[in-house]
């Protein structure tokens, strides 16, 4: 048969390539336009190179809402995954209890954002909230966490840990689930304990969800704004404005558009940074067992 | 080292069995001798696995009590047993070198480093791993996984027996021969009882000493390969063991003559007397191999016509239509087969009469 030679293949991709150009970089490209111009009104602009960017790299305050965001997010990822395993760990694995565990759990996933931080404002609330209530007329401690800074990070990462340590169980759960008996099995032949259960099967055997895991709620964690907007509103002072509220207030607060667009630029350039941290490291230990 | 008793095992899965139904092991007696191969040859779901799990203390049985040279050991779990077994699927610890994989049974039995050491490099050197040792084991393929899953189980030194559970399922086919080979030569350098567990005969044969058959969560019949071959205590074993099984025929009793298909056979006058005291269902079995076709009504013979010939290189098998009945004879290559109308007979000596599926004797 005589080969047929031309480039029509080349229209096959054109669906994925708008779907893509107009998902993705053409907003991002309006972004990066923004970013190197100063807008003084609608049809004047200037053009000012990397001026927001050596602004936004200056801003203290901003410095200040990164390390604020990197404790957090790290926090939350060292409560969320141990807890998160432990708990997967502790689930029946068989009978009618799986899937009543499992409704459980998935609750607080799928009640919206801002009800999630309404839902921990009220139980929150020193006045009649449950939690609040308790903790001051019962217990006798003083708390108030729209007063007290260190009160309202608490309030915010329990309620972070409530809402997504379920979706760190789900996943574990679904890896250990796929592990055969019989390596439980050779396990008990081989006289292993508990812990070496633990370490050398069900740990190596949930290593791919847990990447997900771990990127998924680093990316969610790194980008939070619904929940502590509500409950907080990033105070008291500024001591719970995370990067993406700041953000907001920048851009649609005050209207700087040029700064926020390098900003944002900044922050997608962040979690790319540690999402790829994540990958490399877990992948290249996956990739020193093949040898 | 260890003579294994099953006293009367039955197990069943459900917490309160009603009927026979609800066992997946029905009673079950018998006795393992040490250092002997055995192979436990059976159709998928006849409770092999389930025995085996029993055997090595995965499962407590139901019912009965399971003996390590008289010692009773029902209750104890697998780990106390000195028992190991290879499962379907190599299963290995990913993370861990070979080294590591084949010492972890040691390590968790507080085994010195030393010795330790010792005893894995002399596994090692018996399963041709020595030069995977200080590789992972994740990459490795799959029969050399298999052998550091049997390797786990050599490394014990208080090990009395190896359970297999279908080890070579994963296996290519020209690997198969190898670590078949393989499992016969630890066998003998190790002297341990091993049992394995397969649904193919041909892997059953070749391996053990002993074949034991189950079906339907029973032992029907042990044996070596020959006995099995030649005197099949039940209908299955013959049809099970043997390529094609035997032919089984329903048939009537009428005086010393067995009625098929409107013809008699003639049976030793005895033997048709303990078939009528046997009563039941009747069947008469004979392997393909042992009846011959004539194109001549001879003695002892059943007229038929002869349906399909497939030539299997060294033999033909020739599909015969007995009445109602689809009947195989195993012809040898050079032998003249009848074009359509032949006459099939059955020698006294192999022809076999089964009552209820059991044979009598």
């Amino acid at each position: 048969m005589e080969k047929w030679q031309n480039n029509r293949a080349w229209f096959l991709v054109l669906p994925v390539f708008l779907v893509v150009a107009f998902s993705a970089i053409i907003p991002l490209m309006t972004v990066v336009n923004y970013s190197v111009q100063d807008i003084l009104a609608p049809g004047q602009r200037v053009f000012v190179g990397p001026e927001w960017y050596r602004e936004i790299l200056h801003d203290a305050r901003l410095h200040e809402a990164l390390w604020r965001q990197i404790i957090y997010s790290f926090t939350v990822l060292l409560i969320e995954v141990p807890l998160g395993i432990g708990v997967a760990l502790t689930l029946p694995k068989k009978g009618w209890g799986v899937s009543a565990c499992l409704v459980l759990l998935a609750l607080p996933l799928l009640i919206p954002w801002n009800v999630v931080g309404t839902i921990w404002v009220v139980f929150s609330r020193p006045d009649i909230g449950l939690a609040g209530v308790t903790l001051n007329e019962i217990l006798r401690i003083p708390y108030n966490f729209t007063a007290n800074p260190i009160h309202s990070w608490v309030t915010v990462m329990i309620m972070d840990v409530w809402h997504w340590t379920p979706l760190v169980i789900l996943l574990c759960y679904a890896g250990l689930q796929a592990i055969p008996e019989a390596y439980y099995q050779a396990a008990k032949i081989d006289g292993a304990s508990r812990w070496a259960v633990f370490r050398f099967i069900q740990l190596p055997k949930m290593r791919g969800v847990l990447l997900i895991a771990l990127l998924l709620r680093f990316m969610d964690s790194f980008m939070i704004y619904t929940e502590p907007f509500v409950l907080t509103g990033g105070g008291p002072g500024n001591s719970t404005t995370f990067l993406s509220q700041y953000l907001t207030k920048m851009a649609v607060g005050q209207f700087d558009l040029g700064p926020a667009a390098a900003f944002s630029l900044i922050y997608f350039l962040i979690i790319l940074l540690f999402s790829y941290i994540f990958y490399t490291v877990i992948t290249s230990y996956d990739k020193g067992e093949a040898k | 080292m260890a003579r294994i008793n099953l006293n009367d095992i039955a197990h069943s899965y459900r917490p309160k069995p009603k009927g026979p139904e609800d066992y997946a092991l029905k009673r079950i007696d018998n006795v393992w001798d040490d250092g002997g191969a055995y192979a436990l040859l059976g159709p998928s779901g006849c409770g092999k696995t389930t025995l085996l799990n029993i055997i090595s203390g995965l499962l407590v049985p139901s019912e009965g009590k399971v003996l390590f040279n008289g010692q009773d050991v029902t209750g104890l779990p697998p780990e106390k047993r000195n028992i190991a077994q290879v499962f379907q699927f190599p299963v290995l610890y990913d993370t861990m070198t070979v080294f590591e994989n084949l010492a972890f049974p040691l390590k968790n039995r507080g085994v010195d480093a030393a010795s330790m050491t010792k005893r894995v490099h002399e596994v090692a050197d018996a399963l041709d791993l020595t030069p995977f040792l200080t590789k992972k084991a994740s990459g490795l393929a799959a029969d050399a996984k298999q052998k550091i899953s049997l390797g786990r189980g050599l490394v014990r030194s208080d090990v009395a027996a190896i359970l297999f559970d279908e080890p070579l399922t994963v296996i290519d086919p020209h690997l198969k021969w190898q670590l078949r080979r393989k499992l016969k030569e630890i066998h003998d350098r190790f002297n341990l009882t091993l049992i394995y567990v397969t649904h193919d005969q041909v892997e059953a044969m070749t391996f053990a000493d002993q074949v034991v058959v189950m079906f339907e969560g029973e032992i029907v019949q042990t044996g070596s390969p020959q006995d099995l071959f030649e005197n099949p205590e039940h209908t299955f074993v013959g049809y099970f063991i043997g390529s094609p099984g035997m032919n089984l025929l329903p048939v009537a009793l009428e005086g010393d003559a067995a009625r098929i298909n409107g013809v008699s056979v003639s049976l030793d006058p005895a033997y048709a007397e303990k078939a009528r005291k046997a009563g039941g269902k009747l069947e008469l079995g004979i392997r393909p191999v042992y009846a011959s076709l004539t194109d001549a009504p001879a003695k002892n013979s059943v007229k038929g016509r002869v349906e399909v010939v497939a030539d299997q290189g060294d033999s033909k098998i020739v599909t015969v239509r007995l009445g109602e009945q689809a009947f195989r004879c195993k012809a040898p290559e050079g032998a003249r087969i009848p074009e359509d109308v032949c006459y099939v007979s059955f020698p006294p000596e192999k022809t076999k009469l089964y009552s209820n599926g059991k044979l009598i004797k």
